[in-house]
C-alpha cells in the first residue's frame, strides 16, 4: 500500500481534502452492498469497514508502477465481510466504475489523465472481480467440506450409537430370561427368542408356523382377543394378560403375557411385541397351596378355612339368603380312637368323610372336617330351613351302616346340633358356636340324633362355658372359699363338727353355690386340685378350733368328696399327707360321698374308701335316699354315717308331719343303727322337725333352724355360746 | 413413544435442517441441496428471511454485548444451529476475553460442525440437547462443566421457541430454565410472529407451510404470547419490541432499515 493507512476514525478530515473524499467513495461504496450483506455489523460499522478497502483501492489506482493484482485481495475482503451475495460484487464494481476514479483520481501524487484513470479502473475491477470470485470459490469449498465432514461425523457418531444401542438390545433379547417374540400385525411372527422357543417345548418351528391369532387355548378370557384386536388396529398401545398356551407336546404354558404396540417413525402401527412370563410352576404351586391351605390331608375335605370362607358368604348374601349349618360330631369316637388306635381311628374319619360327601352333593351344599371328629355340612338358598333337616337325616342315615374296620363291624353314631337362619344376621362364629353347643345338647341328649339350635339353650350354655374356662384360674387367683355349716347333736344341743362347703367368689357373677361350678369341676378335672384345696383349708381350719376348744371335745369336720376324687389313685396318700401335716387326728375327718357315686361300686372302688376308714376316718353316705338306695348293699359299705336327704326331712316340716315321712325315716334310722351307722338329716328347718327327729333317734341334723353355712369364725362363736 | 435418552437420533441428510436453511439465508455454504430447495421455497413466500435473520444477528450482537456491559460473563445459547460468524462466543470474548459460553443443540450435524468450530477454544463448548427436555440441558456435564449456574448466565433463546409446539410445552420448558438460574440473569430472546411482517398474513403463512412439510413447524406467536415466556422476569427497556428497535447502536431512522427486519419480536428479560 503506497499511502499510509491513516487511523479510521479521524475526525478532522476535511470535506473537500483526500481523506474526505475517500470517506465519501467509502459511504456510498457501503450504501450500495449492505443491503446485500449478511453481517450483523451496523452500517456505521460497516462502513468503517470498509474505509481500508477503500483507502487501499486509492492506492492502488495511484501506484507507480501501476498493478492491479492487489486489488484481488479487496475482493476477497468482501467475503470475508460476508458479502458473499453475487450482487455485492457487481454493486461493488458499479461504485469502483462510477466513483473511484471521481473521489480518488486527485489524490495521487502526480496527475493521473483521465484515460489512465479509467484504464486503471477497469483493470482493478476486472482483479477484484476475480478475487471476490476466488475468495468465494474457497469459502464455499471450505464450508460445503467443512459442513459435509460434520455431517459425516454426526452419522458416524449415530452409527456406533446405533450399534452399541443394536447391540445392547440384541444381548437383551438373546439372554433375556423372559420370552420375546415380535410379529407383525397379521400375526405372523418374525423373531422370537430362545427363552421363547423353550418355554414352548423348545421347537422353534412349532412357534413360527402359527400365527400369533392361532394360539387360541380353552381357557382364555374374553378380554384376550378384545385387547389383540384392538392393538392390532392400532387403538391400543400395550395389554396384559394371563394366557395360556399349548407347548408342542400338548402341554399347557401359562404366562404373564404382555404386548406392546411398535410404530414406525410416522406413528404407524408396524409389529407387535410380546413379552411372555412363564407362569406355569407358579401357578400349579398356587393352586397346590391354595388347596392344601384349604383342605383337611387326611379325609380330602375342605378345612376349617375354606368352610368358614363359605360360611362367610352365605352369611353375608344377597337378601332372601338363608345358611343351615349341622355340626357333626362322632359319638364315642375317642373310645375308637382308644381301643383301636389313631390309624384305625383315621381309616374309620375317611370312611365317614366319604360317606358325609354323598350327603352334600346338591349345589350350595358343601362338607367339611374342622378337626378330630367334627365335622360340617353347610347349606345355602332360599330354602334353608326344609333342607337342613333333611341334609341332617341324610347324614344320621349314612353313618346307621356299620363300618368295615380290620374286620369288624363299628356302629358309627354322631351328635349333630343344627343352625339355620337368615343371612346377614349373625357372624360365623356365632353361628359356629351356636351349632357347637346345640351339638352337645344333642350329644347329652342320648346322641345319635340333631336338635334344632334354641337361642335359651345358648346362652345358659355359654355361662356354663365361660365358668369353665374361668375355673382354672379362678383357684390360681384364690376366688374360692369355705363356708361352714354347723353339725349338731340331736341330744342335747351341741355343735358336733361342721360340713364344709366350697363357694367362688366370681368377679362377675357374684358368691356361686357348688352346684354351679362343682360339676363343671367334675367335667374338666380340675375337681382333684379343687378338692384338695378344699381338704386343706377344712383340715386347717378344724385344727385350729380343736386348739381354741380344747374343752369341748373333739370337732369334727365334714368334706365333700367328688366321683371323681373318688377314682383318683391318690386319694389315699393325699388325705394321709393332708392329715398328718395338719395334726389332725382321722377320727375327726369325715368325708361325705354320695350314694350315687358308689352305685355298683366294685371292690376296687371301694379300697381306698375301707383304707380310710381302717385309719379312723369316718365316711359318710351323703343324699341317701335320692338314689337308687340299696339298702342290702350297705353292709359292705365302709360307712360310718348315713346322711338322710332333705326330701326325707321336707315333709316333717308341716304339723302334723307326714305319717308316710315319719314312718319311712323311722325305719332308716332304725335300720342304719342296727347297723352301727350314725344317722344325720339335713335340711332341718323348723323347730318341730328338730324335735321329731330327736325323737324318732336321729343322732345328728344339720339346717337353717341351727345356722346357715357361714364364715369359720361364726362357728367359733357358736361353739362358745354353746359352751356357756 | 417416547425415545429413550440412551437411543440415538437418526442422521438423515436427505431431510432439511432448520440450522443449515438459516445459514444458507445468512449467505453461507454450510448446506445441501435439500437445505437451499426447502429454503428457496420458503423465500418465495417472504422475501426478506435473510433480512430477519440478519436482524436476529444483530439484535443477538447487541443483547451479548448489552449483557458483558452488565458483567455477565457466562452465556448459554440453546438453539445455536450452525455458527456461521458473529456468534455468541466470537461477540462476547471479543468484549470479555474471559467470557464462557456454551452453545446447545439437537441437530447432531450442527453439533459437530460446532465442535469443529470451537476447538482448542477452552471457554465454549457445545451440548447435545433438546430445549424440550430443560433437564437433561441443566444436568448436561459438558455445561455444569463450563458454567457455574449459581451466578448469573445470559440464556440466550435466539430463533429457537417458534420451533417447538405448544403440545411440547415451550412454556413449562423456559418456567424450568428461568428457575434454575441465578438472580441477575438474563433471557435474551427472539420469536416469529405475523406481527410486523410487512406482507398480508396469508403471504407469508406460505413459509409456515414450507416448514411444516419438512417437519420442522414454526409456530408464529403473538407479542402477548411472546411476553408469556420472561414470565417472572422484569423486561430490561425498550422491553418486547421489533429487533432494529432494541437498543440500537446508532439513531438511525427506519427507513434505512429493511422492512423485513421488523418482523417478529425480540427482547430481553432479567431476573431480580
Amino acid at each position: 500500500m503506497s499511502i499510509p493507512a491513516q487511523a479510521s476514525g479521524e475526525p478532522d478530515a476535511e470535506p473537500d481534502g483526500p481523506e474526505g473524499r475517500l470517506r465519501r467513495f467509502a459511504r456510498i461504496w457501503s450504501r450500495a452492498i449492505f443491503p446485500l450483506t449478511a453481517t450483523s455489523l451496523t452500517r456505521p460499522e460497516f462502513e468503517q469497514h470498509l474505509l481500508p478497502l477503500a483507502r487501499e483501492l486509492n492506492g492502488i489506482l495511484h501506484a507507480h508502477p501501476f498493478d492491479a493484482s492487489p486489488a484481488q485481495r479487496i475482493g476477497a475482503a468482501l467475503i470475508d465481510a460476508h458479502c458473499t451475495d453475487p450482487d455485492a460484487l457487481s454493486s461493488t464494481l458499479g461504485v469502483v466504475d462510477s466513483y473511484l476514479v471521481l473521489y480518488c483520481g486527485g489524490n495521487g501524487p502526480g496527475p493521473l489523465s483521465i484515460e489512465d484513470g479509467r484504464a486503471r479502473c477497469a483493470r482493478i475491477q476486472h482483479t477484484l472481480a476475480a478475487g471476490f470470485t476466488g475468495a468465494l470459490r474457497e469459502r464455499t469449498l471450505a464450508e460445503q467440506e467443512a459442513i459435509a465432514r460434520s455431517a459425516l461425523t454426526a452419522r458416524s457418531h449415530a452409527e456406533e450409537a446405533l450399534h452399541a444401542t443394536e447391540a445392547r438390545f440384541r444381548a437383551v433379547f438373546k439372554d433375556a430370561a423372559i420370552g420375546i417374540g415380535i410379529a407383525d400385525l397379521d400375526g405372523n411372527i418374525l423373531e422370537i427368542n430362545d427363552t421363547l422357543t423353550r418355554m414352548f417345548g423348545g421347537l422353534e418351528h412349532h412357534v413360527r408356523s402359527h400365527k400369533v391369532n392361532e394360539w387360541v387355548h380353552p381357557e382364555d378370557s374374553p378380554q384376550v382377543w378384545k385387547y389383540y384386536d384392538e392393538l392390532v388396529r392400532g387403538e391400543r398401545e400395550h395389554y396384559r394378560v394371563e394366557k395360556a398356551y399349548y407347548r408342542n407336546d400338548g402341554t399347557v404354558l401359562w404366562t404373564n403375557l404382555t404386548v406392546s404396540l411398535l410404530r414406525d417413525s410416522e406413528g404407524r402401527p408396524e409389529y407387535q411385541l410380546a413379552l411372555m412370563e412363564d407362569t406355569t410352576e407358579r401357578r400349579l404351586l398356587n393352586l397346590r397351596l391354595r388347596y392344601e391351605a384349604t383342605h383337611d390331608a387326611l379325609t380330602g375335605l375342605p378345612n376349617r378355612t375354606l368352610f368358614f370362607e363359605r360360611l362367610e358368604k352365605a352369611l353375608t348374601a344377597q337378601e332372601g339368603g338363608r345358611f343351615g349349618l349341622c355340626y357333626l360330631d362322632l359319638d364315642g369316637f375317642k373310645a375308637i380312637n382308644d381301643s383301636l388306635g389313631h390309624a384305625a381311628g383315621d381309616r374309620l374319619l375317611v370312611e365317614v368323610a366319604d360317606r358325609l360327601q354323598s350327603c352334600a352333593t346338591a349345589p350350595g351344599e358343601m362338607v367339611a372336617r374342622l378337626g378330630g371328629d367334627e365335622f360340617v355340612a353347610l347349606t345355602t338358598g332360599p330354602d334353608t330351613a326344609e333342607e337342613v333337616h333333611e341334609l341332617a337325616g341324610r347324614i344320621l342315615n349314612a353313618l346307621a351302616t356299620p363300618i368295615r374296620l380290620d374286620g369288624r363291624e363299628l356302629s358309627v353314631r354322631g351328635s349333630i346340633g343344627i343352625v339355620e337362619g337368615p343371612a346377614g344376621e349373625r357372624s360365623a362364629a356365632e353361628v359356629l358356636r351356636s351349632a357347637d353347643i346345640t351339638m352337645y345338647r344333642a350329644k347329652a341328649a342320648g346322641g345319635n340324633r340333631f336338635q334344632l339350635a334354641d337361642a335359651e339353650a345358648d346362652e345358659r350354655a355359654i355361662t356354663r362355658h365361660g365358668l369353665t374356662t374361668a375355673l382354672p384360674a379362678a383357684l390360681d387367683r384364690g376366688e374360692f372359699f369355705i363356708e361352714y355349716q354347723p353339725l349338731v347333736h340331736l341330744g342335747d344341743g351341741t355343735v358336733h363338727g361342721a360340713e364344709a362347703l366350697v363357694r367362688w367368689c366370681h368377679p362377675q357373677h357374684g358368691v356361686l353355690g357348688p352346684d354351679r361350678f362343682i360339676p363343671l369341676a367334675e367335667h374338666t378335672g380340675l375337681i382333684v386340685p379343687l378338692g384338695r384345696w378344699v381338704l386343706e383349708e377344712s383340715v386347717r381350719q378344724a385344727n385350729f378350733w380343736q386348739e381354741r376348744h380344747s374343752d369341748g371335745g373333739p370337732l369334727r369336720i365334714n368334706v365333700n368328696l367328688s366321683p371323681t376324687q373318688l377314682h383318683h389313685p391318690r386319694l389315699v396318700a393325699e388325705t394321709v399327707d393332708v392329715l398328718e401335716r395338719s395334726g389332725l387326728e382321722p377320727g375327726a375327718l369325715c368325708l361325705e360321698v354320695t350314694e350315687s357315686a358308689l352305685i355298683g361300686a366294685d371292690d376296687d372302688l371301694l379300697k381306698p374308701l375301707r383304707q380310710l376308714a381302717e385309719m379312723g376316718v369316718d365316711i359318710a353316705l351323703d343324699d341317701f335316699g335320692t338314689g337308687y338306695s340299696n339298702l342290702a348293699n350297705l353292709r359292705r359299705l365302709p360307712v360310718s354315717v348315713l346322711k338322710l336327704d332333705r326330701s326325707f326331712t321336707r315333709g316333717m316340716q308341716q304339723h302334723p308331719a307326714d305319717p308316710v315321712d315319719l314312718k319311712i325315716v323311722e325305719g332308716i334310722v332304725s335300720l342304719a343303727h342296727s347297723l352301727e351307722l350314725a344317722v344325720t338329716v339335713e335340711g332341718v328347718e323348723t323347730g318341730a322337725q328338730a324335735d321329731q327327729l330327736r325323737r324318732i333317734g336321729c343322732d345328728t341334723a344339720q339346717g337353717w333352724y341351727y345356722a346357715r353355712p357361714g364364715a369359720p369364725d361364726r362357728i367359733h362363736s357358736l361353739l362358745l355360746a354353746d359352751a356357756v | 413413544m417416547e425415545r429413550p435418552a440412551w437411543a440415538p437420533q437418526g442422521i438423515d441428510i436427505s431431510v432439511p435442517s432448520v440450522s443449515r436453511m438459516y445459514d444458507f439465508y445468512l449467505g453461507g455454504s454450510h448446506n445441501f441441496e435439500v437445505d437451499r430447495e426447502a429454503a428457496r421455497k420458503a423465500m418465495e413466500f417472504l422475501p426478506g428471511l435473510p433480512k430477519i435473520m440478519q436482524a436476529n444477528r444483530a439484535f443477538m450482537r447487541r443483547a451479548v454485548r448489552h449483557a458483558v456491559d452488565s458483567g455477565i460473563d457466562q452465556f448459554l445459547d440453546i438453539g445455536s444451529g450452525i455458527p456461521t460468524f458473529g456468534n455468541v462466543h466470537e461477540v462476547a470474548q471479543a468484549a470479555d476475553p474471559g467470557a464462557k459460553v456454551a452453545y446447545v443443540d439437537h441437530d447432531p450435524v450442527a453439533v459437530a460442525h460446532s465442535q469443529a468450530v470451537l476447538e482448542g477454544n477452552d471457554r465454549a463448548v457445545i451440548a447435545a440437547a433438546d430445549l424440550r427436555r430443560p433437564k437433561e440441558i441443566l444436568a448436561n456435564p459438558e455445561i455444569t462443566g463450563l458454567l457455574d449456574l449459581d451466578r448469573p448466565v445470559a440464556l440466550l433463546l435466539v430463533a429457537v421457541l417458534h420451533f417447538i409446539e405448544d403440545a411440547d410445552e415451550p412454556y413449562a420448558a423456559v418456567a424450568e430454565l428461568r428457575e434454575a438460574l441465578a438472580p441477575g440473569s438474563l433471557l435474551v430472546l427472539t420469536h416469529a410472529s405475523y406481527e410486523g411482517i410487512p406482507l398480508p398474513k396469508a403471504e407469508a403463512a406460505g413459509t409456515v407451510g414450507v416448514y411444516k412439510n419438512i417437519r420442522n413447524p414454526l409456530i408464529m406467536r403473538s407479542h402477548e404470547e411472546i411476553g408469556r415466556f420472561f414470565e417472572g422476569y422484569e423486561m430490561v427497556e425498550p422491553g418486547l419490541v421489533s429487533m432494529p428497535e432494541w437498543r440500537p447502536d446508532t439513531p438511525q431512522s427506519p427507513e434505512q432499515e429493511d422492512p423485513y427486519a421488523f418482523s417478529g419480536f425480540g427482547g430481553v428479560g432479567r431476573k431480580a
